[in-house]
Formats: structure tokens, sequence, C-alpha cells
């Protein structure tokens, strides 16, 4: 089924791209000129061992990075051809449009209906209640969870179990209406039944958002992603379609790691 | 001085006993240490507890029997026409004599010079028979205990169960000091009460605390009705928190959320400076400085201000307690998982967005467990209160009028000279009792909420 989407899909559109993109952490050079396009409407997953910069990419997609003391980012990071570091941009605005899911489910100490609620509320999305509850159930419905809470909307989020936190979290981000969801290691906090659910719900999310996920679980690479970029000591080393990276790795780095001599 | 000198040789046998113990343990396996079951330390320290706490237990019991068992000696040694004179006069006539022998003051009486003189040989007497069975104690236990020591002995075990002992007399001091305060409060408020009902000490409303000394003096009944009391607590504790709280909240929010760590680092040991200021200081900034100030203010706006207003005392207690609430605050604020900031900023929150809607949401239940401690610090504070409050017991929410506190009719029903037995006095221990159950109830209340805000992210 990958390969019916990927030919229909249009090529040559990306839709985050960098290029030479860098990330200094004080003395410590996180990310090296870094050339990568993200494609609209398919998964594209950052694989590399530990402290190889696969997150500090995906933290300058929406900004994250602003928060850590010391980061600085130099080249050139877009979102449909516009600066995301640009001075004019405002990060609130960004972040509408780059919705995050992070590796622990952080649902707020809120109930499950104002967790979902939260992003569209402070970002005015709802003219009335209705319209709020109709956003709260079809995020709910996208993120595969309505069936299972739609009888406990105000119990609070941190009630659900983890793998129904993680799913909250992916609703909430959906709620907003982003054009790019951005996981980072979505499944590490997760059983195996509920990282199942979850690799599914990203399958199912992949028709209408651009998705970068983060991933130390190469099977998960393969399951749920389209493309998969191989990063390794802050540079990115090689970047293709999944299937040829697994199969068919051209560099020998990429081909120590997915067969796991290094790591 | 005889003491100090029976202490230093009990203590210094007590070294010996560790010496000898060690090498006669070592002396035991022809110095190889690995054939003994414990280390020669040990087996030093159990012969040094068998030689010292024994006869310093003696000692100990000594201290304290000593005053009534001399005064039951003397008593029953006085001439007959001294000993049967009332308890009262009796034990006048032991004070005489204890000066006598003592102070080397001069005895009014034969009959007291000769019983001082029997004070102070019965003293002698009894100090040396002390002396002699700790001293006999201490070297029989020396001797018993080195001539226990075998490779097998389990003295490590022994000497560990002693510390145990130790610890846990040492925790129990506290506890037992506490109840005993309680206990101490709660007979003299019963004694209280018997004079005066509960009903009217907690329902009354008039509080004016003046018993005849003689039964047919003028205006001998006392008013014992404790509300407006407890009114100027809740007013000028409630003044402190609405200026602690605002400030002391917004002063944390800043510290843990927006403040750079070079300015945190700064200021933050200087608002807990706040906390360190002795209150008595606080007192006078409020009776000198702050009582005048805003007595000056209202009459320029035309309002009648009491020079002791509830407004001074509880502006200032208020800037007192802020530390309670600003480094709580922060704590808690600060223990709200980096997790969900970062949640509600990826949603597109703001700063000021996720902190009101989900830090402080989150932090919560810290906060009101910080608060209810600062509300019970204020109900509890003397000094300022002293000093700046006032003592007329007025029942008014004006707090621009005087009003007086709990702890402030304490501190006066209990300065000067008093009758231990007189319901005013024993009303102090009946506040005393009142308060110390409010302030309980709130710092129970407080360290639950935040307990069980603790389990939630840790």
């Amino acid at each position: 089924m990958n390969s019916q989407v990927t030919a229909h899909r249009p090529q040559g559109c990306a839709k985050v791209s960098a290029r030479s993109l860098s990330v200094h952490y004080g003395e410590k050079h996180a990310l090296q000129a870094v050339d990568l396009d993200i494609r609209a409407g398919e998964v594209t997953a950052l694989i590399g061992p530990s402290g190889c910069g696969k997150s500090t990419f995906l933290r300058c997609i929406n900004r994250m990075n602003d928060m850590v003391e010391g980061a600085k980012v130099s080249g050139s990071l877009t979102l449909d051809g516009s600066d995301i570091y640009d001075r004019a941009l405002d990060v609130v605005q960004l972040r509408a449009r780059v919705g995050m899911v992070f590796q622990k489910p952080n649902p707020f100490p809120k109930s499950i209906y104002d967790n979902i609620a939260y992003g569209p509320r402070i970002h005015g999305l709802a003219r009335d209640q209705n319209e709020l509850d109709e956003i709260v159930m079809t995020s709910l419905e996208r993120a595969g969870l309505l069936a299972e809470v739609k009888d406990r909307l105000t119990e609070s989020g941190t009630s659900l179990s983890g793998g129904q936190q993680q799913r909250l979290c992916i609703a909430r981000a959906i709620a907003v209406g982003p054009e790019v969801i951005l996981m980072d290691e979505p499944c590490s906090a997760l059983d195996p039944i509920a990282t199942a659910k979850v690799e599914e719900l990203i399958d199912d999310l992949r028709e209408n958002y651009t998705i970068v996920i983060v991933t130390h679980s190469m099977q998960q690479a393969a399951r749920v992603s389209q493309r998969t970029a191989f990063f390794h000591l802050g540079k990115l080393i090689e970047v293709s379609d999944t299937e040829q990276i697994f199969t068919n790795p051209q560099q020998p780095l990429t081909q120590g790691y997915i067969t796991g001599r290094f790591g | 001085m005889q003491l100090l000198i029976l202490t230093v040789v009990l203590l210094a046998l007590t070294g010996i006993g560790f010496s000898t113990g060690r090498r006669r343990a070592l002396a035991v396996v022809e110095g190889n240490p690995r054939l003994l079951h414990s280390l020669p330390n040990h087996h030093g320290y159990l012969v040094a507890l068998w030689c010292g706490i024994p006869a310093l237990l003696v000692v100990v019991g000594w201290l304290a029997f000593e005053p009534s068992l001399l005064h039951a000696l003397v008593i029953s040694a006085l001439p007959p026409e001294l000993a049967e004179m009332s308890d009262e006069r009796l034990s006048l006539v032991y004070n005489e004599v204890r000066n006598v022998a003592l102070n080397g003051q001069t005895a009014g009486s034969d009959a007291v010079a000769e019983a001082a003189r029997h004070y102070l040989s019965l003293r002698q007497t009894l100090f040396g028979a002390t002396a002699v069975v700790a001293l006999v104690l201490a070297v029989a236990g020396l001797a018993w205990a080195r001539g226990h020591i075998h490779r097998d002995l389990r003295a490590r075990n022994r000497v560990e169960r002693v510390v145990t002992v130790f610890l846990v007399m040492a925790s129990t001091v506290a506890i037992f000091t506490t109840i005993g305060i309680v206990l101490s409060l709660l007979f003299e408020s019963l004694r209280f009460f018997h004079f005066v009902p509960v009903s009217e000490f907690l329902f009354g409303t008039a509080w004016s605390p003046q018993m005849a000394i003689r039964s047919d003096q003028v205006g001998s009944s006392g008013a014992f009705g404790a509300v407006p009391l407890f009114a100027g607590t809740m007013l000028i504790a409630g003044i402190a928190l609405v200026v602690a709280v605002p400030l002391g909240l917004l002063s944390a929010i800043y510290m843990s959320e927006y403040a750079l760590p070079r300015f945190r680092s700064v200021v933050k040991p200087m608002l807990e400076i706040l906390a360190g200021i002795p209150t008595v200081v606080y007192g006078f900034f409020a009776a000198l400085t702050v009582a005048p100030f805003i007595r000056d203010l209202g009459t320029s706006l035309g309002l009648t201000v009491a020079s002791e207003s509830a407004l001074a005392a509880g502006l200032v207690m208020g800037i007192m307690i802020i530390p309670f609430v600003s480094s709580l605050s922060d704590d808690v604020i600060s223990a709200v998982p980096q997790s969900l900031r970062e949640g509600a900023y990826g949603l597109g929150a703001t700063k000021s967005e996720t902190i009101k809607q989900v830090v402080i949401p989150a932090a919560l239940p810290g906060i009101v467990g910080g608060v209810l401690l600062a509300a019970s610090r204020a109900i509890g504070e003397t000094m300022i209160v002293v000093m700046a409050a006032g003592l007329a017991a007025n029942l008014t929410a004006n707090p621009l009028e005087a009003v007086t506190t709990v702890t402030t009719q304490i501190v006066t029903l209990l300065v000067g000279d008093q009758e231990f037995d007189s319901p005013k006095t024993l009303a102090a221990f009946a506040l005393g009792l009142a308060l110390f159950t409010i302030t309980l109830a709130l710092n129970a209340v407080a360290l639950h909420i935040v307990n069980k805000y603790r389990e939630k992210y840790d």
C-alpha cells in the first residue's frame, strides 16, 4: 500500500526544507550542516544512536529549541518556503501549524475534554461551544480514542493508561489543526500493545498530515515510515526511501547501524 | 564541683574501658583480628558501655532524687514545734534552712541553724554514697565485660543495639516534650474551665480578664469571652495573607519562570532573609514606622485611624510571611515537570498562557499547602502583634481600629506578678490550647495537601 500512496504523491513537494542547518548548544556542535527535505503527506523517520542530533533537528522545526539556554541555530529551515527562524515569524502561530507529541505522555492535569480543548481555546478556533465540542470529538475520533473515553470526558487526563495518554496527546495536537506533526520517540514509554495502536494511528494520520518521527526502534521506523533519515554525531549520513535504507543502505555507517554493529 | 570531678572520673574510666576492651579482644586472638566475630573497636565500645552507662545512670538518678530526698530527711529531723506547722509554713522554713546552708544567710533561730548543719552533712553523705556506688559499678562493669570477651562474642550487634536505643530515645524526646506541653495546656485549661464555662469562653463576646484579688472588691467579675480575640487574630492574619499571598505567589512565578538564573541566585536568598529577621524587629518597625504612617495617611484622607491599627500589624506580618509563600510556591512550581510546559508550548501556548493554565493549576495543591502553612504562622505570630496591635478587645471587622489577638492576650495575662491559680492566669492556658488546636489543624491540612501533591509527579 505504501507504493500506491507514493505513486500518487506529487514529486518534489517539500513541506519542510533544511539547508546547511547547524545547531550549537554552547560549545557543543549538536547539528552540523544538515540538508534534508521532509515531504508532505508521508511519514519521515529520523534514526540514529543517542546524541546524534535527530531530536535536535526535530525540535528545530517548531522552535522548541528556543527554550534551551545557549542554543544557536544557523542555516536555513523553511516551512512551505517561508523561513521558520525569520524574526517576523510568530512562534505561537508556527506551533499551531507544527504540532508535537513528546517522548513521555504529558497530558495536562485537566479533564480529558479540557486537554483536547486547550489548543483550540488558546488559538480561538471555535466560535461557540458546539463547534468546540465538535473539534474535541473529531480529534478524539481521529486519534482512535473516542470509543474508549466518550463516557468519561470529564475525568482527569492523567487517569488514563500510558498508551491512552499518548493517544490523548496526539488528539490534543490534532485539535489545533496542524499541518506537520512532530513525534519525539512517542512509543518509548509504552508497552508493545499500546505501541502497536499508536503506530496504527500514525499510519492513519499520514494522509492528512506530514509526520516526522524520531525513534530508537528500527523496526518501528520500518513499519511506520516511507522515508528514513539516518543521523550520526550531528551529521545527516543518509536519507532515502525507508525500504531502500533497510535493504540496501549506501553508506557503511548506515549499514553498521541498522545491522546492530553499533548504536 | 564535686559532681564535675565525679563525672570526669567516670568518663576517664569509660575511656580506659574502651582501650582495655580493645586490647583484650586482640589478646584473645593473639593479635589476629580476623578471628574475632566483631572488630576490636566494637569490643572496646562494649566494655566502655558496660563501664559508663550504669555508673552514669546512678549519678543521673542522684541528681533527680536528691532534692526531694533531702527535703524529706531534713523535715523529718526538725524539732517537733517546727514540724507541726502547716505545709506552707513548713516550706518557708525549709527554704530558710537551704538559704542558711547554701548561701550563708544568718539563721533566724537555733533550730534552723541546726537543721542547716544537718542539711549540709546529709548532702555530703548522700553524694559520697552516690560517688562510691557509681565508681564501684563502673569498675565492676569494666571488669565483668572485659572478662566476657571471647572470639565469638557478638560485640558489634550489641553495640549497635545500644546505639539504636539511643537513637530511639533521641527521637522520642521531641515527641514526649510535645505531649507534655499539650497535657499541661490541657490540665491547666480544665482548671480554667472549672471557673469559666467552656461555652462562655468559646462563644462569649466580651473579654476583660479582670479578677478581684479580694472577694469583696468592686468589679470583681471578669469576662472571658474569647470571640473578640479570635476575631482580631483572624482579621490580622487575614490582612497578612492578603498582603503575602499575591506578593509571594507573583514573586515565586517570576523567580521560577521568568528570572534569569543569575538574578534568581541573588534575589532568592535575599527574599529568604526576610524570614530570618527577628520578629521583634518587625514589631518595632510596625509600631514605630508603619502604624504612624497609616494613621497620618488616614487622617489626611479624613479617616479615623487608631494609632495601633489592625492594618499596620497585618501589613507588617504579611511582609514577614512572604518568604513562606514564595519559597514553598517556588519549590512546587519548579517541581512541575518540564514536559507539561513543553506540551503547552508545543500546542502554541504563550508563556503566560502556559503558566496560567497549565503550570499554576498543576502546582495549585502545593501552593495551597504553602499558604496554609503561612496562615498558621500568621495566627501564631506574637511579637509583631504585641508591639503593634494593641490590647483593646474590640469585636470589629474594621482594619483601621485597634484589635487584640490571642497571642497578645496570652502575653499580657502572664506578664507581671500573677497568682498561678487565678482564672486570669489560667485563661492564658485555655487560649494557648485553642490556638494550638487551630494551628495544628491548619498544619495537618497543609501537610496532607502537600504530600498528596508530591505523590503525583515523583
